[in-house]
């Protein structure tokens, strides 16, 4: 997912005040929405920056595989939509910032542990984006994972989250069936643009299932986060729903997955799918993913190439009040 | 993008810069107008994950979309009038460099964001009255189109000059790299005023206003946004020009080898 931290343990002091800690939890069990100005639990601001921060550098960073084919992209209607979708990734990063800084943590600060690898973002983002069928499987697989995750959250118990991902999840959906348009119309191509697709379908797929993180019986904190209704379905659970919806979309364009062990199971009405390789997703969790390194690197280029810009800005806007200040003073 | 070559060869036999027959003025002004918006919605599209701001991260996209959306409508319109088969893509994707006609203020490498802006001060300053006169074209789907990217070049103009003060009137680094800038690209803006023959007979058909009409406005918008910038005009004694007639920049190939890279990797695919 977009916030695979989660999986993190939260190491952090823990104030308890059982007291507070109990009408808080009765707030959520009414659902109840959290607004800034409310009381919270240290550990429940703490995680809900983590998540938020987490999914907006993944909107971020996820700009870059994709503005990768947009000078490139192979039509101009194709162009256009590509460089609006890119554009859509870069305003939910704005707002998802901004719904972390009503927490109490600026974007300044944010956007710092981005750069210094503090922070994480999803481990899809990590993959290269080789031929122009991988921005359909980006849009289709990538925007489709993410939206099984991201739809429970627009009813998330933190009011600006919630109200953030209402928005996100409109313009993910659009993302994901124009995605997917992108890889029919190349799988009703020719012969080249069949294969294209395959290709892109056989790289893409399994880092689109380690996207939901490790299995649950894994996965660190899960409990704590449901009570919260900070994750309102476990690792699994969402993967399966993902799993269902897209293998007959795939199969319905006459595309093959890249599982042998992939069949359908009448009794539980759900496709069954081989082992996932963990040892890859912890590799490209370490950093040793085949782009974490040109990911960041090229986040703290543009960061440090617009240094004198930013600083222009703030010396330009000194200078106009200096001398607004003045003209009042005459 | 799924005419054949053969299909098209009245016009892209055109390989000196000399008019052929199917090049009527009313082809030849949509298509120069179209090549302008494309190749500098390319350029601007270029920044995405670059940019030195979130914000402008997003705002450059908002330009590129314009500019692109504006290059489909004018790409179809030239399709239409030239009666060739060619659609947006065709006309867009598969010709030659020198079929290109844009001016070469746009195939400009963006450099850092100040010739971006400056770039982008000196095309909207001068496209944004152009298109206003243009919304009266007595070719009604010129008219719409110009209607449309009135409103779009007014906040082009409003971006860019913003910015080109903050930059010129900010610190003394970005004071430098602003008037470089400057320097660097105003060589290029006598071009937006060109007039050749097919121009003139466009102008005299009522088909595109007259740039001329337009220098005091374009004046007004650069001086008063470069005095407040606290930049100043190079001298020169005259214009680079080239592109209206398709003698470009040694940057354009490049930027071409990028935008047909697929329609030329496999041609009549459908996308």
């Amino acid at each position: 997912m977009y916030t695979q931290a989660l999986n993190v343990k939260d190491e952090g002091p823990a104030l308890v005040d059982a007291e507070r800690d109990a009408a808080f939890q009765a707030r959520i069990d009414r659902d109840e929405k959290i607004e800034p100005n409310d009381w919270m639990p240290e550990k429940y601001r703490r995680t809900l920056v983590r998540q938020i921060s987490q999914h907006a550098h993944s909107e971020i960073v996820g700009m870059l595989p994709e503005g990768n084919w947009i000078t490139r992209a192979p039509s101009l209607k194709r162009k256009a939509a590509l460089l609006a979708k890119v554009q859509d990734e870069g305003g939910h990063g704005l707002y998802l910032y901004s719904a972390a800084e009503t927490l109490g943590t600026s974007r300044e600060e944010l956007n710092d542990q981005l750069l210094t690898g503090k922070a994480k973002y999803s481990s899809i983002f990590n993959y290269p984006t080789l031929t122009w069928a991988d921005i359909g499987m980006v849009g289709w697989l990538v925007d489709g994972a993410a939206i099984m995750n991201q739809i429970p959250l627009c009813r998330t118990s933190y009011g600006p989250y919630a109200r953030a991902m209402i928005r996100i999840c409109k313009e993910e959906s659009f993302h994901q069936r124009q995605g997917y348009e992108i890889v029919m119309t190349l799988a009703r191509g020719n012969a080249d643009q069949k294969a294209m697709a395959q290709d892109a379908l056989n790289r893409w797929w399994w880092p689109a299932l380690m996207m939901f993180g490790p299995p649950d019986a894994e996965s660190l904190h899960t409990d704590q986060n449901m009570a919260w209704r900070i994750k309102r379905f476990s690792n699994d659970d969402l993967r399966q729903k993902f799993v269902d919806a897209t293998v007959p979309q795939g199969h319905h364009i006459g595309l093959e997955f890249p599982d042998k062990d992939l069949k359908f199971n009448e009794a539980t009405g759900h496709w069954e799918f081989g082992a996932i390789d963990w040892s890859e997703f912890k590799r490209v969790l370490a950093g040793e993913g085949p782009c974490n390194r040109q990911r960041l690197a090229q986040r703290n280029k543009a960061h440090d190439e617009g240094a004198w810009v930013r600083e222009a800005a703030l010396a330009h806007a000194e200078k106009r009040a200096a001398r607004r200040m003045m003209q009042a003073a005459e | 993008m799924r005419a054949s070559k053969d299909a098209i060869a009245p016009c892209s036999s055109e390989r000196d810069g000399s008019k052929t027959l199917t090049e009527t003025p009313l082809f030849l002004v949509t298509l120069r107008l179209a090549d302008d918006a494309l190749i500098l919605g390319h350029r601007l599209s270029e920044w995405c994950g670059h940019a030195p701001v979130l914000e402008e991260e997003l705002a450059l996209a908002n330009l590129g979309l314009d500019l692109i959306g504006q290059a489909r409508s004018l790409y179809t319109h030239a399709g239409a009038i030239e009666g060739a088969g060619r659609d947006e893509d065709g006309l867009a994707y598969l010709r030659r460099e020198n079929e290109y006609r844009n001016v070469l203020l746009v195939e400009q490498p963006n450099g850092d964001f100040a010739a971006t802006m400056v770039r982008q001060l000196i095309y909207s300053a001068f496209m944004h009255p152009f298109h206003r006169a243009m919304a009266s074209s007595k070719d009604a789907t010129l008219a719409g189109i110009a209607a449309k990217a009135e409103k779009e070049m007014a906040y082009h103009v409003r971006h860019s000059a913003e910015w080109v003060i903050r930059l010129g009137d900010g610190t003394e680094e970005s004071h430098r790299r602003a008037q470089d800038a400057l320097d660097a690209l105003w060589p290029y803006a006598g071009e937006l005023f060109e007039v050749d023959a097919p121009m003139r007979a466009a102008i005299e058909a009522g088909l595109v206003p007259d740039p001329e009409s337009l220098r005091a406005t374009f004046d007004a918008t650069m001086t008063e946004a470069l005095a407040e910038a606290t930049l100043t005009l190079p001298k020169l004694g005259s214009f680079q020009t080239g592109g209206r007639a398709g003698r470009h920049t040694e940057h354009m190939g490049f930027l071409l080898a990028q935008l047909q890279y697929m329609q030329r990797t496999y041609p009549n695919a459908a996308w």
